[in-house]
């Protein structure tokens, strides 16, 4: 039956996974709606105030997401919407939708909030979880996208207050709930998931008790925006709080709840929020953790526990606690616990409840609308080797509501999800878009210079410690300034709104934002300035947060001066601002795929289902990488082997995927479009290729021990030899040891191999199979079971596996004694060492980097981790974009994980590798070189000295001057630093323009 | 000013986008705390650094000045751009002490994205050496000369 794909898809869910998954299908040429129940997108990320393990400020981060999702030509947000019924099928759906009433009529609020400040009614700030009131016409946070009020109808008394005020006249208190009829291609779920209920849990007195607080509530009263803007206190009474315990695991991993999965996020989070809580507090702030297992597996956790141990003194206590009561005349708390198989009580001024993550509210309604299984839990139903696909071909999956996740896994399945839709309606591209206008751009170069400065708070970020207003001040008096001001947050939409009013009504032709780093923002504010009419090169910034009011968040008044004498300079450098063009450059639409393994494999058929070429080079002489290697799953859902051989032979038969086997990538030349490649076959011969992105999908190693006898005695394996033992029925061991962490969380590798504690509840549940009677003991520091595994860990512990707590001051012993093998440990609940003969002693041995990393980073101009693993452009935002333009990662180049998470990485960067595959052309940074050629004297030293032959000679009315291939320049200025007669002029960084910014950054302040 | 008590360098720090930059970004992230006196100006590559920004620097009064880029030999973003900054630098902090400004006031350093720490702790130590060594000696020399 002729099936007329539609090229357009429904994202379901508005947070930063959903946000993200539009994204990537708007830049790729498809129609996005994007739904969401909620009256704003942002979700639960909007309502966090830092983001782990960076620190970063969340709304910071997410704020330049929203604002483009928002003014995206290809998404349309629609919010306050539910799904009601789906009909067809994978291509074709159609979709119905109920809109709930705002009460608002959207097209004509404009978000101006004079009716919030006159309207006579208090309701709880939900938002804020209730911690503090709003009006009943609210928005729920001042950055909302988009910024459209609503009506709270259960606490409208129908005054009419709000009607008369509004000079939009967008009040419409009779409006009607509507239906609507979407056709879409595909569909991908993000709902998220709902926040614990932590009165279930009522030993822990939430509810009854003030100053106990979920996690979500604490998050809130830490963030600058929140009930007690940004200060810690106690609910009941104000105080600032001395001591907090954090109790890790409420309404996770509990039997009695019927939760018994991991929320695989509270870990880090609660490290979090008792670290910032300290950076929030003025006098010294006690904080205690609660846990079972610290779950810090990702990227760099680690290394965050261990500074947050060390340097930032968090006190960590592993117990389970029993409850909690209260002091009724101090409202402090009693906390009581077991350590060391004794019970105490340790007296707290607070408590917070680490909660965790349960599907969300309607989610049986949503399966049920759609026809989509759930699991046991509740949760989207995924399998291991198709982690974004739902029972229903078509419609797709992505963040916490297939299963617990943080922020960076949700973006990588968003993206994923992203590939996985494009891939259904590829025929569609292009079908239902409509290409971004920007009013025409004025011309300044008459104008003396007229200058806006922005001033952000940044929440307290900024203005806890710089005193922004006087910088506003300063910044009023300084020359060419005409006009500034400060704001909360000059990332949120409201804010670009009031930019573009501001360069209108101030004949404004140049614009600073002196808030947080370019590296993030510079492109959100460049946009918002060009959609006002100007050259987005009149835009400059200045960093008075990361480089400032982070760095000396003990000395106000020195932040404040440096944040003025930073204002001052970048204000002389914006006084010779000129406007600049983006070159226009072609787009080869082909990649280079480096690496055939599970990720190089799944990414390389991504892109081929949406018509792209892939050159694939494997190293090895078989394609399949560590996966070749893996016999059984934990989550016993399909067979690796066979889907390794169906992987294979998919990307063998593709005629758009053209592999190269024994063969390595030996040069990479050029840039995002026009990358040229050598890669060096078995032969020898090399082949030149030509791509547009390239993929880094170069897998990691397993760790080779020197540990406990490993390669002196043949009785000592690691999980890897374990598992080709099990496979082959060559196993046999009346008596097990595994010992984790080996070659991992150590001195030399700080950081956790996250996936070695799966391996050995795996393999111990296969030797548990094949050979119930042995005996098998997994000595470990923290078992990591995060997620659905914590099911596996506890099936382990039913059928009798024993699992024995060690801490680096108490490590196993291994010898082997007249041909005897010994283990000896510590069991912390008997409280005496032990002392076994086992037969086999295996190491879940870490994994480690490719040792080919530091060559191809050095080819592509890539950073490492410390620890050797390729690192991304940002840890939480960007898990598979290089800083680099048209370079990605995926899979263990970026760190250990498990096959559901390489593959959603892999299938992350097709999605973020077709938002520019997809173009015909690009538009270049405009920061090149230019030459006056009056001035060149036809010395030839910047065609000698530029990296990419980007300069040529020309003959100009018989002299030889030097010309500029605009789109082979990078702009790095090496060429105009050198020129002798200072013909060559660096687009943005003049050396006018460098000295103005040096000379007043040192000017002594006159005032 | 001239007193060595009590005073606080000005120091002007020329960074590399895409590692320098970077890695100060990350001592922000990382709430990593250095004294408040570098001004950072953000350049694309080190190998746009011209030295006679830094001399108009030390002209202007800064009592120091850094230059960071990428690692050597093959981090720079742009091939070969810290190669060029460590050519001129090197040669330029031989010219300085003609001058009569002490070498010791240029300070070229490779600080990658990832080392937050390393770019908090170079400021700490130029600012300490700095401090030391007292005010730029040509802005003394103004003084005496008015």
């Amino acid at each position: 039956m002729a099936n007329q794909k539609i090229g357009a898809v429904l994202v379901i869910g508005g947070g930063v996974a959903g946000i993200q998954a539009s994204l990537d299908l708007a830049d790729s040429g498809f129609k996005v709606y994007l739904d969401d129940q909620a009256p704003s997108i942002g979700g639960v990320m909007a309502q966090l105030d830092k983001t782990f393990p960076t620190n970063d400020c969340s709304m910071c981060i997410l704020s330049p997401k929203l604002v483009t999702a928002g003014r995206h030509p290809n998404i349309t947000v629609l919010t306050n919407v539910e799904v009601t019924r789906l009909n067809g099928e994978a291509g074709s759906f159609e979709v119905k939708l109920r809109k709930l009433s705002r009460y608002i009529i959207e097209e004509k609020c404009n978000g101006c909030g004079i009716c919030a400040q006159k309207c006579p009614i208090e309701a709880v700030d939900t938002f804020n979880e209730g911690l503090s009131n709003r009006s009943a016409i609210y928005v729920e946070y001042p950055q909302a996208v988009p910024l459209k009020y609503k009506i709270d109808r259960e606490k409208c008394i129908g005054c009419g207050t709000c009607f008369e005020v509004c000079k939009a006249k967008a009040v419409a208190y009779d409006q009607k709930d509507s239906e609507a009829t979407l056709k879409v291609g595909a569909i991908i779920l993000a709902p998220g998931f709902e926040v614990f209920d932590a009165k279930l849990k009522s030993e822990y007195g939430y509810g009854r008790y003030p100053n106990v607080v979920t996690s979500i509530e604490f998050e809130r009263i830490l963030s600058a925006s929140g009930p007690y803007g940004g200060l810690v206190l106690r609910p009941s009474d104000g105080e600032i709080p001395k001591k907090i315990a954090f109790i890790q695991c409420v309404g996770s991993r509990d039997y009695q709840l019927g939760n018994n999965y991991c929320s695989a996020a509270c870990c880090m989070y609660g490290m979090k929020e008792a670290v910032i809580a300290k950076e929030h507090t003025p006098s010294p702030l006690d904080a205690k953790i609660f846990f079972m297992d610290m779950r810090s597996y990702g990227k760099e956790f680690d290394a965050y526990y261990k500074r947050a141990q060390g340097e930032w003194g968090i006190q960590f206590v592993r117990s389970r606690v029993a409850g909690v009561t209260e002091d009724p005349k101090t409202q402090n708390l009693f906390v009581h616990y077991v350590e060391d198989e004794t019970p105490k009580t340790e007296e707290f001024d607070m408590v917070v409840l680490s909660v965790g993550m349960q599907p969300p509210k309607n989610a049986e309604k949503l399966a049920e609308s759609l026809g989509i299984k759930l699991n046991g839990y509740k949760f989207c139903e995924t399998q291991a080797f198709s982690p974004m696909e739902t029972s229903k071909p078509g419609v797709f999956v992505c963040g916490a509501f297939s299963g617990p996740k943080d922020i960076p896994e949700s973006v990588a399945q968003a993206s994923g999800a992203a590939a996985k839709a494009m891939g259904v309606i590829a025929s569609k591209r292009g079908a239902e878009v409509a290409v971004k206008e920007y009013p025409p751009e004025r011309d300044v170069s008459l104008e003396e210079p007229r200058i806006g400065v922005f001033v952000c708070h940044c929440g307290i970020n900024i203005g806890g410690v710089v005193n922004v207003p006087e910088v506003v001040e300063y910044a009023r008096k300084l020359p060419n300034v005409v006009f500034a001001e400060a704001n909360v947050y000059t990332c949120s939409e409201d804010t670009q709104k009031l930019i573009k009013e501001k360069i209108v009504e101030n004949k404004l032709n140049r614009v600073i934002v002196a808030s947080c780093t370019p590296r993030t923002h510079e492109p959100l504010f460049k946009e918002t300035v060009q959609e006002a009419g100007l050259n987005p090169y009149l835009f400059e910034m200045t960093n008075i947060r990361d480089q400032c009011s982070w760095v000396h968040m003990h000395d106000a008044k020195e932040a404040t001066e440096k944040a003025k004498d930073l204002v001052r300079s970048i204000v002389a450098k914006a006084k010779l601002l000129a406007p600049l063009k983006k070159p226009l450059i072609n787009v080869t639409p082909v990649a280079l795929m480096i690496g055939g393994g599970v990720s190089g494999m799944t990414a390389s058929l991504a892109l081929a289902d949406q018509g792209f070429e892939v050159h694939l080079v494997e190293k090895e002489p078989e394609l399949g990488g560590q996966l070749r290697r893996i016999h059984y799953l934990l989550e016993k859902d399909s067979d690796p082997k066979e889907k390794l051989d169906a992987l294979v032979e998919a990307v063998t038969k593709n005629d758009k995927i053209r592999v190269y086997k024994n063969a390595e990538v030996v040069d990479v030349y050029g840039f995002v479009g026009n990358f040229k490649s050598k890669i060096r076959q078995k032969d020898g011969e090399e082949k030149e290729v030509e791509h547009g992105v390239v993929i880094v999908a170069t897998g990691a190693a397993e760790y080779k021990p020197n540990e406990y006898l490993y390669g002196k005695d043949p009785r000592v394996v690691t999980q890897h030899e374990l598992e080709e033992k099990l496979a082959s029925g060559a196993f046999q061991a009346k008596t097990v040891v595994m010992i984790q962490c080996v070659g991992a969380r150590n001195d030399e590798r700080p950081n956790c191999a996250r996936i070695c504690c799966g391996q050995a509840i795996k393999n111990a549940l296969k030797i548990k199979e094949t050979s119930p009677e042995t005996e098998i003991y997994v000595l470990y520091k923290d078992m990591r079971a995060y997620g659905f595994k914590e099911d596996y860990y506890r099936e382990a512990a039913v059928k009798g596996v024993i699992f024995v707590n060690y801490g680096d001051e108490r490590k196993p012993q291994v010898k082997a004694e007249n041909g005897k093998l010994l283990a000896s440990f510590w069991e912390p609940v008997l409280n005496e060492q032990l002392e076994v003969e086992p037969d086999l002693i295996v190491l879940s041995a870490a994994t480690v980097p490719n040792p080919d990393n530091k060559k191809l980073a050095d080819m592509l101009k890539v950073p490492l981790t410390k620890d050797g693993f390729f690192l991304e452009a940002h840890m939480k935002l960007r898990p598979v974009d290089f800083a680099t333009e048209g370079i990605f990662l995926c899979g263990m180049a970026h760190s250990p994980k498990y096959i559901d998470e390489s593959i959603a990485q892999a299938c992350a960067t097709a999605a973020r590798a077709t938002t520019i595959l997809s173009k015909k052309t690009l538009e270049m940074e405009g920061i090149v070189a230019n030459v006056s050629e009056d001035l060149c004297s036809g010395c030839r030293i910047c065609e000698y000295l530029c990296p990419y032959g980007a300069v040529e000679m020309k003959d100009k009315e018989g002299k030889t001057v030097a010309h500029v291939l605009e789109a082979l320049c990078k702009g790095c200025g090496a060429c105009g630093t050198a020129c002798p007669t200072k013909a060559i002029v660096m687009g943005h960084f003049t050396t006018d323009e460098i000295l103005a910014q040096v000379k007043a950054a040192l000017v002594e302040v006159k005032t | 000013m001239s007193e060595k008590n009590g005073f606080e360098p000005k120091i002007i720090g020329f960074l590399c986008n895409w590692c320098s930059y970077a890695g100060a970004d990350l001592a922000g992230v990382s709430r990593i705390q250095y004294p408040p006196n570098i001004r950072i100006i953000r350049v694309m590559c080190s190998g746009r650094i011209d030295p006679a920004f830094v001399l108009e620097a030390f002209k202007d009064g800064a009592d120091g000045v850094l230059v960071a880029g990428c690692h050597l030999p093959s981090d720079c973003h742009y091939i070969s751009g810290n190669f060029k900054a460590l050519r001129r630098i090197t040669l330029l902090k031989k010219a300085l002490a003609e001058f009569g400004i002490e070498p010791e006031r240029l300070r070229l350093e490779w600080i990658s994205a990832s080392e937050g720490d390393k770019f908090a702790a170079v400021v700490r130590d130029m600012t300490e050496q700095i401090k030391k060594l007292g005010p730029n000696p040509l802005k003394e020399m103004e003084v005496k000369s008015q």
